[in-house]
């Protein structure tokens, strides 16, 4: 993979960076152009603004994955589950720090950052979200995750809700 | 719009063809279809060639003319198109030769579907199938396609009560049938255990439950319905020819266990075709994994929610019916050489009803279904065919 | 306004290799080095982790408590031995992955196990010179000790973020001095991957020396003696060191209890004084003093003389985990799993 093409994918990679829908109100990650749900879809073009989402939600569903992905060789067997975030979007990553035999559906987690792949020894390293459980002790306060804010056009800063 | 018949199939066997060329593959069941329509390649109009990645496989792009020409047919200048839909490239190469006869542009067209997939190593076969799924947003984050459907398989097995020992048996099913297919990949039978225990890929889905990488290719030669007695006594209507697509990552559906896409191409054909799920006899779904099968098989209509698994099991996709269900074997035994795949089904169901099926003959088919998908479902191809008059 | 530190969080990944496994695949009695180390169990990270995980993860719970709106970060320092890349920087990863680019300055340092506190004092300098509003000071490593070498048995993974600046401090720094000396005790050179020590050089002309001589500065120039801190860290290469150090000036255990981390971690090098003064905090009263002195090898000391304030009482550090929970909890792995794991398997092929 070209440096350029993941790197030009870094906000959303490093910071969850999504969009929601100055219209509907609804909550897209990767950020769209369009709004898939609005009825009229020309009416949303340009509203799209730059919402970040928290990184807690909850495992919808998961596999343990034996058979790697080019890149994650070394981590076999690893956990990728889709994660319904509390604001809605579902998002695909691993789940790490569990045993695999310990995931299951409704696992609440947060999103960590980590290495994602490595161009060989000598190329550049491709970091962003995978998910780790919430830990007991944790759990009941607010949960952690990436809680950078990310500017808007209007030079505001909108935050996620959780 | 006029209507356009099958009028002649072809196909080589599938499996690891190791002294074989990709285009020789795609020549034998070119040249295999136009000799069963009694047709020779100066009626032809033009080609359409489902492939999915043979720039990847094979370092080799711009092959539909690469086909033509060693067809012998460099000469005619004929038109030569490839048709991409990841794995459902040729069901979807399949719907573009379909509107080419129907709209009277061509009068008879050569749809092949072929891959060569042996000339890479399994790892790269692997990431290359990841391809149909979204690099971006699933694959750069550890995704294979079965990891994918394995996804599909929990939710399944979460909401409506799906068995391991129900999807382990879409792949006994399919090797009992692979087991009466010549050109299948694989004849031999499974057992449940076997399936059970083989290694995992992604849990739950083992090896056992996922369709072989192979080589093969299929063609079909498409003509005008009124012109269909000149080449063949058992003419095959396409009575619809739908395509749909839908999100292309599985995180952005609403229903993981439910594919949009095949719903929507389904219920598009059968009213196209005034035809109703219990009026088919015989199917061919896209049984890349055995999850794929039983969400196909729901989502066409042909089984309740959540009830495939359970008819799996207990055996009533047989040749007996009163469905029967990939009488080829399937992917899974037949093989799964991508772009070839929809073409194949094609031509099993053309076989099944003209009553050449031979071991694996369906008594008394008069419909039947096809039905193709690429990655976790972003592409679905359902084509309808019909015994004519 | 005086400045100090706003905000912080610690970071340890999450598995655990025992010295007496290490033994076993060299053949020592692995226990016994361990003890005579004073380490019970390293951490080791996994193996998609690295220093830059690390610092993301410890600053990413830093930002949350202190309530930082990470636009308003001037500069990012990382301090590490083990930074992922020889060329390019640790700290513009981290500074992007929590939003505080791009108006503000980054760059990565290197000074043995001192880069750390070294960061702290650039940032001490440029908050209270007016010249940005918050600076991150991180200390991390994932070092490694050669196979079968002595450090091997301590050599971990571990990182601590802190949010220097002026307002809502928790901990203001009285006074910060250091100690510097060229003294080879360990080195690594470029391209090697291994470090190389000066076996028991590292001990008495080096490490104690140094500390020693950075802390009885410090006490001159504070006027303060070892009873006037509630808490004293040290840097911890192992359990031993630190333990009696602090006695040759005169601490008690009970000062040093919660400053003293790695016997349950390991020698997270740049984190590890760092880790044990995000313990201290995690512990630690309103009005409490806390001495700190940092080690690198090379050689030098950095002392910092901090008071924890009012503002420590509303602090909301029950956000992430407190260093605690890094010291209790962890999966113990076989050796082979972390010779995978740290890269240290040849694996044929492309």
């Amino acid at each position: 993979m070209s440096v350029a093409r993941f790197w030009r994918e870094t906000p959303r990679r490093y910071n969850l960076a999504g969009s929601r829908c100055a219209v509907c109100g609804n909550v897209y990650f990767p950020p769209r152009a369009v709004c898939p749900s609005c009825p009229h879809h020309r009416q949303s073009i340009e509203k799209m603004l730059p919402f970040q989402l928290s990184g807690a939600g909850e495992v919808i569903s998961y596999t343990i994955v034996h058979e790697a992905a080019e890149g994650f060789e070394m981590q076999v067997p690893y956990v990728l589950a889709l994660v319904k975030t509390v604001e809605g979007p579902v998002l695909t990553g691993q789940v790490v720090d569990i045993e695999p035999a310990e995931v299951g559906i409704g696992l609440k987690v947060r999103a960590t950052f980590r290495k994602l792949r490595e161009e060989g020894k000598a190329g550049v390293i491709h970091y962003g979200y995978k998910f780790s459980p919430v830990v007991e002790e944790e759990l009941g306060r607010r949960p952690a995750g990436p809680r950078a804010s990310v500017p808007s056009p209007t030079g505001g800063h909108e935050q996620a809700r959780a | 719009m006029r209507e356009v018949a099958v009028l002649g199939v072809g196909q080589t066997k599938f499996g690891e063809l190791w002294d074989r060329s990709f285009r020789e593959i795609g020549i034998e069941a070119g040249l295999g279809a136009l000799v069963d329509a009694k047709l020779s390649s100066a009626d032809l109009g033009a080609l359409y060639l489902g492939n999915m990645a043979s720039g990847s496989l094979i370092d080799q792009e711009h092959i539909a003319p690469l086909i033509l020409d060693y067809a012998g047919l460099a000469g005619r200048h004929l038109p030569g198109v490839r048709v991409e839909g990841g794995d459902a490239s040729g069901g979807l190469a399949l719907h573009q030769g379909y509107l080419a006869v129907a709209s009277g542009l061509y009068d008879y067209v050569v749809v092949g579907g072929a891959e060569k997939l042996t000339d890479v190593s399994d790892e790269a076969a692997t990431q290359i199938a990841a391809s149909t799924a979204d690099h971006e947003w699933e694959v750069v984050f550890g995704a294979t396609l079965p990891a994918l459907w394995a996804l599909v398989a929990r939710r399944h097995m979460h909401l409506h009560g799906t068995l391991r020992e129900e999807l382990a048996a879409v792949s006994v099913h399919a090797h009992e049938m692979g087991s009466k297919n010549p050109n299948a990949h694989y004849r031999n039978r499974l057992s449940i255990e076997q399936v059970l225990h083989a290694p995992p890929i992604a849990e739950p889905l083992g090896m056992l439950d996922c369709a072989p990488f192979s080589d093969g290719a299929a063609a079909v030669v498409l003509g005008p319905l009124e012109e269909a007695k000149r080449h063949t006594d058992t003419p095959i209507r396409i009575a619809a020819s739908q395509v749909a697509c839908d999100t292309m990552a599985l995180q952005h559906r609403d229903d993981l266990t439910s594919v949009a896409s095949t719903v929507r191409a389904a219920r598009a054909a059968f009213a196209r075709a005034r035809r109703a799920p219990k009026d088919v006899r015989v199917v061919e779904v896209h049984d890349a994994y055995s999850i794929s099968a039983l969400v196909a098989l729901e989502d066409l209509g042909l089984c309740e929610k959540g009830a495939a698994g359970k008819a799996y099991a207990s055996g009533s996709f047989g040749l007996d019916g009163p469905l029967t269900v990939n009488p080829s074997g399937g992917l899974k035994a037949q093989g799964r050489p991508f772009g070839a795949v929809g073409v194949a089904q094609v031509v099993e169901i053309v076989r099944q009803l003209r009553g050449e099926a031979k071991d694996r003959q369906v008594p008394d088919a008069s419909l039947g279904l096809c039905h193709d998908l690429g990655g976790t479902g972003a592409t679905a191809v359902v084509h309808l065919l019909e015994r004519a008059g | 306004m005086q400045a100090g530190i706003v905000s912080y969080g610690a970071y340890v990944p999450r598995y655990r290799i025992t010295p007496a496994e290490i033994g076993r695949v060299w053949g020592t009695d692995g226990e016994a080095v361990g003890q005579g180390l004073g380490v019970r169990r390293k951490s080791v990270p996994a193996p998609d982790e690295d220093t830059i995980t690390i610092s993301t993860e410890a600053l990413r719970t830093a930002l949350v408590r202190g309530g930082i709106d990470p636009q308003q970060i001037g500069a990012v320092y990382v301090g590490s031995e083990s930074h992922p890349y020889a060329v390019k920087p640790t700290a513009t990863v981290v500074a992007q992955a929590v939003g505080a680019t791009p108006n503000m300055t980054a760059a990565d340092f290197e000074f043995a196990c001192k880069a750390g506190t070294a960061a702290i004092q650039a940032c001490l300098g440029l908050v209270g010179a007016g010249m940005i509003r918050y600076g991150i000071a991180i200390g991390t490593d994932t070092s490694q000790g050669a196979p079968g070498d002595a450090l091997e048995y301590s050599a971990s993974a571990g990182g601590a973020a802190f949010v220097i600046g002026t307002e809502h401090v928790i901990a203001r720094v009285e006074r910060t001095l250091s100690y510097t000396t060229d003294t080879p005790d360990f080195w690594r050179r470029e391209g090697q991957r291994y470090p190389s020590h000066g076996g028991r050089f590292t001990g008495e002309p080096a490490y104690f020396r140094h500390v020693t001589e950075c802390a009885r500065r410090l006490f001159e120039a504070s006027g303060t003696s070892p009873k006037d801190y509630a808490h004293v860290v040290f840097h911890q290469p192992n359990g031993k060191f630190p333990q009696r150090v602090g006695r040759q000036l005169g601490f008690s255990e009970e000062q040093m209890r919660y400053g003293l981390v790695t016997p349950s971690i390991g020698n997270t090098y740049s984190g590890a004084a760092l880790i044990g003064l995000a313990n201290v905090l995690d512990h630690a009263g309103p009005g409490e003093r806390v001495l700190l002195i940092g080690y690198g090898s090379g050689a030098g000391s950095d002392a910092f003389d901090l008071e924890t304030t009012e503002e420590l009482a509303s602090f909301d550090r029950n956000h992430g985990l407190p260093v605690q929970h890094y010291l209790d909890h962890g999966v113990e792995i076989p050796y082979a799993v972390y010779a995978k794991f740290r890269g240290k398997i040849h694996m044929g092929g492309s």
